[in-house]
């Protein structure tokens, strides 16, 4: 049985750094449609549109009625646990390494039998819940856990599986970078990294000489640094990577600069290359200074390095007028992630972007209503981490303004042009 | 050098010793405290240092930077431009400055003991007229260079930021009027950021240094340090802008030839 | 033989296997499928007195001839056949090799048919033939660390025991039987006995399965010709007569676990188009990835009934001399598996033992042989299977 994860010691200086291997990551074109739901934390499958069959493994027509319009569609995460083994001695060297694992066949509430990843304490003809996730490799894969009376297990028990563990990017006992102390979410962060049983908490601060509110309050915080970063700075980054870059686990880049308004307002041309400093050029510079180094980190214990996080606005995806050159540097930051998502998958490190909608921060002070709290984007921000997901959108206007922009970009664009907001 | 020169003097006495050359820059750097504006406001960037290469694979025997900065920061030249005062005025900008005016004598008024505890000191009239019944009349055509030791601080003690701006030393409006109109300075000087009080903008009018200096097309120094070691009267300062097309200003190296006698 | 037979299927009357051959295997090879598949040829030649040019019909069963096909390697081995197959199919190759050639030569499509099963064995091939097995594979199972059928079977094997009451003790019996006949088998790789307790005892690969329930991967090939009576006749060769031949894919989809193959659906048949009773098969050659397959198969096959499979192992004496002769070259257990060959080596054997040219495994007056073929593990369970009926030439 899994014992509870303990805090990972300090290394033997004399042993090498293992390595970081990935589970295979060759998958179809339509696999990958259970990659998406994995990263935006949805259990989905292939529904045919036809006749509503359920099918897996991923297929290019219904088994049932041979239409080809299959659709990825939310479905019973139920299933019974009908057979399980555990795999001593796997042919690839990631699992090999790992070895032993649990694995299971259960037959889905929504009809097909799939092949997962299996908690220990399921047993044959146990009912269990399912979960879509990403592996080290990015790729979708299922993991079932009891699920019947009396069974349920909790967050925290899920966590004493390393199968598990190797999932998400549990902040547990991990030492957490935020990159810019700045940000109104620092916090409720802070909080809820905390909560989650994060282990040092180290906050960069730019322009030291300015005043910080809660500069005391932090000093009386268990486990928490306050260290000067300047993410428009390439010599403050450098010079904190040096230091801090082989001690740090999930890196939480909350660089922001937000200055509402439409081309041509008043110094818009300043502000927009301010956002881009921060949001695109810091990036760029914490990639190049922490990246290697957590990629090279990535198998590096129990806590190894596991995540980067990109706190940023539902704007990068959804281009708003009214938000134009912000909504640019919001872009350019997305873009620019999913080539860091590339390089940090070598070591099997995830990347995940936080997707806010407009919060009760004063550059948001004449936006519509309703807004989110900080501490409700902090919350989904350490749920991303836990379930390892690749996206998420926080908050009721980002998931609003995110549907619409999948429905039909178009009129979503014509109604933001018209100023209608919903 | 002919021994006849007019500077062959000047060469002996640097030579010798006779005179020192003190320097008034600060370091121009990254985290230097720049002026804070509204955020709402246009905002001036910081000094940024970007490595081109380092005898590596991007330049295998050169180490060089690209640097960019706004025009007001680290030590800097205030032109008569950089305020609306001064904005129709001949040569008012750093480019087309007179040289004549980029070296010239200083008066150093020491206001260090009252600026200790007190970031709104602030220089009056009534002060620099004790101050030249001690050392003399300020001569037009000068710098006159408040003393505050206020670059001996760093970082939040040095900007010194509350909750309604900066706190630091600076002039009145009415010594500025009486300095421009009857002392005929070439500038003012201070070794904050700014040639005005942090709290400026409340007096009347408001920045009175910038109002009234760049109103009669004089100039700003500031961001100073070692003004400790200049002499009340008979330093020369040296402070050449960089010529930046229609500037209102630049970073720059503030020299002091200041004479022994005088230390 | 007509009668009772679906849609008026033709019986397979006049068509005969013979020159059975095997290119003795090897654990690791670096030679390429082509050199094994050109020795394969070469013995067909040699066994049979007839030129390889002669080989009109050219049928090959391999996973690792890329990028060639069977017809690239025609080329390769001088040879100019007027059909030509090619059957990546693992372990249903030599029964749907048997199919294919059989109906080939009773329509004269061809007179003499070359099948064979070839593949070689790299040291890292296992593990690349794992991520390219199949896309259901790449997609769903390799994913999950589990590495080749092992888990696949692992799983498959458990539930059978759960649900039947079978005991390890009792797939052991099945493994330890084969490797005793494989001693008497110069062929198989395997050449030092096997007891219970050491198959009790080996490590386990993924509960239920140990070592001893796995097929050890080599290098090798199998091969035999195909043709009509009086070719067979003609050219001085003992044969064997195909009595029955069946084949299904994708059987009992219902089924959440696989309990059995498809041979249930189609046994009837392979019985009443040979016209013989399970009970007189004398010598059985079942398709052995893994015991548990074998036993199932003594169910589906008609030895036994569903569930009974442990009680019919515990009944029998399946060894070369026992009650129920069973894999008597050793099966892949004990002789090997060549890749795609696996689904030829029972076929090989059986003909030789209804020819009465088995050797050290003949089964004493072996006149029906049945073979069967399975696999094809491309997610949850084996897909193919087939089996054929045999008859000696002087039933």
């Amino acid at each position: 049985m899994t014992q509870p994860l303990q805090p990972p010691r300090r290394k033997n200086p004399l042993e090498r750094t293992r390595l970081p291997l990935l589970p295979p990551a060759k998958r179809s074109r339509r696999a990958h449609d259970l990659t998406r739901a994995a990263a935006e934390g949805r259990f989905a499958l292939h529904a045919c549109e036809s006749c509503g069959t359920y099918s897996y493994p991923p297929r290019e027509a219904c088994p049932a009625c041979l239409s080809d319009r299959l659709v990825l569609r939310d479905a019973p995460d139920g299933g019974e646990l009908l057979s399980a083994t555990k795999a001593e001695v796997p042919a690839d060297n990631y699992f090999r390494e790992r070895a032993p694992w649990s694995v299971g066949l259960v037959r889905m509430d929504g009809g097909p039998t799939v092949l997962c990843f299996l908690n220990p304490r399921c047993r044959p003809g146990d009912l269990v819940r399912l979960q879509l996730r990403l592996d080290r490799a990015g790729q979708a894969v299922f993991y079932a856990f009891p699920a019947g009376k009396g069974q349920a297990m909790s967050e925290r028990e899920l966590s004493e599986d390393p199968q598990w563990r190797e999932l998400g990017a549990d902040p547990q006992h991990r030492r957490i970078l935020i990159t810019d102390g700045r940000n109104p979410v620092l916090m409720p962060l802070v909080a809820a990294l905390h909560g989650a049983g994060a282990g040092e908490i180290i906050i960069g601060l730019s322009e030291s000489w300015k005043p910080f509110a809660h500069r005391d309050a932090l000093a009386a915080m268990d486990k928490v640094t306050i260290v000067p970063l300047d993410l428009t700075d390439e010599r403050s980054v450098i010079d904190l990577a040096r230091d801090h870059a082989a001690k740090i686990e999930i890196l939480i880049n909350t660089a922001d600069y937000l200055r509402p308004g439409p081309l041509g307002g008043a110094s818009s041309l300043n502000a927009a290359r301010e956002a881009m400093e921060r949001l695109y050029f810091g990036q760029l510079r914490l990639a190049e200074a922490f990246a290697p180094v957590m990629i090279a980190r990535g198998a590096d214990g129990d806590a190894g390095a596991a995540a980067w996080v990109n706190l940023l606005s539902i704007y990068a995806q959804v281009h708003d007028p009214a938000y134009a050159t912000y909504s640019g540097a919001q872009a350019a930051a997305v873009a620019l992630s999913q080539g860091l998502r590339a390089e940090l998958a070598k070591g099997g490190v995830r990347l995940a972007n936080v997707f806010a909608g407009p919060t009760d921060s004063e550059w948001y002070q004449t936006s519509a209503q309703p807004k989110v709290s900080q501490s409700a984007i902090a919350a989904a921000l350490v749920d991303a981490l836990k379930r390892g997901m690749e996206e998420t959108y926080v908050g009721d206007t980002a998931k609003d303004l995110h549907a619409r922009k999948q429905r039909n970009p178009k009129a979503l664009e014509r109604e933001l042009a018209a100023g209608l907001e919903g | 050098m002919h021994a006849d020169s007019p500077l062959s003097g000047f060469a002996l006495a640097l030579a010798t010793g006779a005179v020192s050359i003190v320097d008034l820059t600060q370091t121009l750097s990254p985290d230097f405290p720049t002026i804070v504006m509204p955020p709402e406001l246009g905002q001036s960037m910081p000094v940024r240092i970007e490595r081109i290469s380092h005898y590596d694979a991007a330049g295998p025997a050169w180490y060089w930077n690209n640097i960019s900065f706004g025009e007001h920061t680290g030590t800097h030249f205030d032109a008569p431009i950089h305020w609306f005062t001064g904005r129709d005025l001949a040569n008012n900008a750093v480019d087309t400055l007179p040289t004549a005016h980029m070296i010239a004598p200083a008066c150093v008024i020491d206001c260090s003991r009252e600026s200790a505890d007190n970031g709104d000191f602030r220089l009056t009239r009534d002060m620099v007229l004790a101050w030249e019944a001690m050392h003399g009349q300020i001569t037009s055509g000068s710098w006159v260079l408040m003393r505050t030791d206020w670059s001996q601080r760093a970082g939040a003690a040095y900007a010194n930021l509350a909750d309604d701006g900066p706190h630091t030393p600076g002039p009145d409006a009415e010594v500025m009027r009486f300095l421009v109109e009857e002392r005929a300075v070439l500038g003012f000087g201070t070794e904050t950021i700014g040639t005005d009080a942090g709290q400026g903008g409340h007096f009347q009018p408001p920045y009175p240094a910038h109002h009234y200096l760049h109103g009669a097309g004089r100039y700003g120094l500031q961001c100073l340090c070692n003004l400790d070691q200049l002499p009340p009267m008979g330093a020369m300062i040296v402070a050449a802008p960089l010529k930046i097309q229609n500037g209102s200003g630049s970073p720059l190296r503030v020299l002091a030839l200041v004479p022994s006698s005088g230390r | 033989m007509g009668p009772g037979l679906r849609g008026g299927r033709k019986g397979y009357d006049g068509v005969v296997l013979a020159a059975p051959v095997t290119v003795p295997y090897m654990r690791f090879s670096i030679e390429s499928t082509a050199w094994w598949v050109g020795r394969a040829l070469a013995a067909l030649s040699q066994a049979s007195g007839i030129a390889h040019q002669n080989f009109d019909g050219f049928s090959l069963a391999s996973f690792s001839t890329a990028p060639d096909t069977a017809i690239g390697l025609t080329q390769h081995f001088g040879l100019s056949p007027r059909f030509v197959d090619f059957i990546p199919m693992g372990g249903a190759s030599g029964i749907v090799s048997i199919r294919h050639a059989a109906r080939a030569v009773q329509a004269g499509d061809a007179d003499i048919v070359a099948c064979v099963a070839a593949d070689t064995n790299h040291v890292n091939s296992f593990r690349h033939s794992l991520e390219n097995f199949s896309r259901f594979s790449q997609d769903a199972v390799y994913p999950y660390g589990t590495g080749g059928p092992n888990v696949s079977f692992a799983l498959i094997a458990a539930n059978y025991m759960r649900k039947y009451g079978a005991a390890r003790a009792d797939f052991g019996k099945i493994a330890v039987a084969q490797r005793s006949n494989a001693l008497k088998n110069p062929h198989a790789l395997m050449k030092k006995p096997l007891s219970m307790e050491q198959y009790m005892n080996a490590r386990a690969i993924a509960e239920p399965i140990h070592l001893f329930d796995c097929v050890m991967p080599c290098a090798g090939a199998e091969a035999f010709l195909v043709m009509r009576e009086e070719t067979a006749r003609a050219e001085g060769l003992p044969y064997a007569r195909l009595l029955s031949a069946i084949e299904r894919h994708h059987a009992f989809a219902q089924d959440a676990i696989q309990e059995r193959g498809g041979w249930v659906q189609d046994i009837d048949e392979l019985y009443a188009m040979a016209g013989v009773r399970p009970q007189q098969i004398d010598v059985l050659q079942t398709y052995d990835d893994y015991p548990v397959i074998s036993m199932m198969q003594f169910e589906d096959l008609g030895f036994c009934r569903k569930g009974e499979g442990p009680d019919f192992v515990r009944q029998h004496d399946l060894t070369i001399g026992g009650s129920f002769p069973h894999n008597t070259s050793g099966g892949q257990l004990s002789a090997g598996q060549a890749g795609a060959a696996g689904g030829h080596l029972g076929i090989v054997e059986a003909v030789r033992q209804v020819t009465g040219r088995a050797e050290g495994t003949q089964v004493a007056n072996a006149k029906l042989a049945l073979a069967s073929g399975f696999g094809m593990i491309n997610y949850d369970r084996g897909l193919a299977s087939g089996a054929v009926i045999l008859a000696g030439n002087e039933p």
